[in-house]
């Protein structure tokens, strides 16, 4: 009988672990439904030459990253290092995606700040974007052989990201 | 007199748009403009999650709604909108989530609590009568208490 004296404490120390690993998650990862999807089809000018077309098919039969990016934000800025020493391996190509920017800003900032990319497609009024269900930049998306989107990452690349999640899936996709 | 000219101009500036590139974005067709209120009111904006797209000026919200708008004039239901929407933003998008296995928590377990809450209650309460019916005396105890009563009073009346 002594024991439901005991019932409040377990049921506080129960709440304290809810919200504890409440405090781990981000609300702003949403998960996205597109995983395991196929890549949505693009056709889009490239930002160094607008006349010529990069599309979504040109990239099929290799795995590649799409990272989202905009001269205007900051979190691009930031992983920005990352990317650039990572192109730098060519481990697998990463098409930029300039997401509702000046295309004159977008070369402007690959300029000073080096460009990562094999290519950069101008996606000025972020149709394809929505697409892609982007609603936080800079996002990556790790597309398979076949065009099957396998993983995004939301927000800034940092190296242990890199290292610990997308190194390893690109070599595996690689294998396949 | 004026407003007589302005509707059949307004009108024809809207039918337009459905060949067009951007969506227009005044309130130019009534019923159009109450769907779309409508749909982006039941739709999260993603940026500023406590938001609806409705609510939410964040450029994502205004491209979503344009992109609403459009699909609205090319004649799309409000399920085909919301599917478009799901599909590439997940459930997280609806603000009404989807009676499914991984939300079926949310939805049942309040009920849950409640059906333990009102357990809880009607258990107690039944203790509680039982506890309160108990001190009854019984029949030797009752005659015992009578005389006890009854020989105090006499001895104090003498």
């Amino acid at each position: 009988m002594k024991a439901w004296y005991l019932i409040p404490l377990a049921l506080f120390i129960a709440m304290l672990g809810f919200l504890g690993a409440g405090l781990k998650l981000d609300p702003r990862e949403v998960p996205s439904p597109l995983i395991d999807k196929p890549v949505p089809v693009f056709r889009l000018q490239t930002l160094d030459t607008p006349s010529r077309l990069l599309s979504s098919e040109d990239m099929r039969g290799q795995v590649w990253l799409l990272n989202v990016w905009a001269s205007w934000c900051g979190g691009c800025r930031e992983e920005h290092p990352t990317l650039v020493e990572f192109a730098k391996t060519r481990v697998v190509p990463i098409v930029g995606l300039d997401y509702k920017d000046q295309p004159d800003d977008a070369r402007r900032w690959l300029d000073d700040l080096g460009n990562p990319y094999v290519t950069s497609v101008s996606d000025p009024d972020g149709r394809t974007g929505i697409e892609f269900g982007v609603y936080g930049v800079p996002e990556t998306f790790v597309i398979d052989k076949a065009g099957i989107i396998r993983h995004k990452q939301i927000g800034p690349i940092t190296p242990d990201i890199l290292r610990d999640t997308i190194l390893p899936l690109v070599k595996k996709l690689n294998a396949a | 007199m004026l407003l007589r000219h302005l509707i059949p101009l307004l009108l024809a500036v809207t039918l337009q748009p459905a060949f067009a590139k951007e969506a227009v974005p005044v309130a130019a067709d009534p019923v159009a403009e109450a769907r779309l209120m409508h749909l982006s009111s039941e739709l999260r904006c993603l940026v500023c999650q406590n938001q609806t797209i409705a609510d939410s000026n964040a450029e994502l919200a205004v491209d979503l709604r344009n992109e609403i708008r459009e699909k609205i004039q090319t004649g799309m239901s409000d399920a085909e909108i919301k599917d478009f929407m799901v599909a590439r933003y997940g459930d997280f998008v609806l603000y009404r989530p989807p009676v499914k296995n991984t939300t079926l928590v949310l939805w049942v377990g309040p009920f849950l609590l409640l059906a333990v809450g009102g357990g809880i209650l009607v258990f107690n309460l039944r203790r509680r009568r039982k506890q309160a019916a108990e001190p009854e005396l019984s029949r030797d105890e009752q005659s015992m208490a009578e005389s006890l009563l009854h020989t105090d009073s006499t001895k104090e009346t003498t």
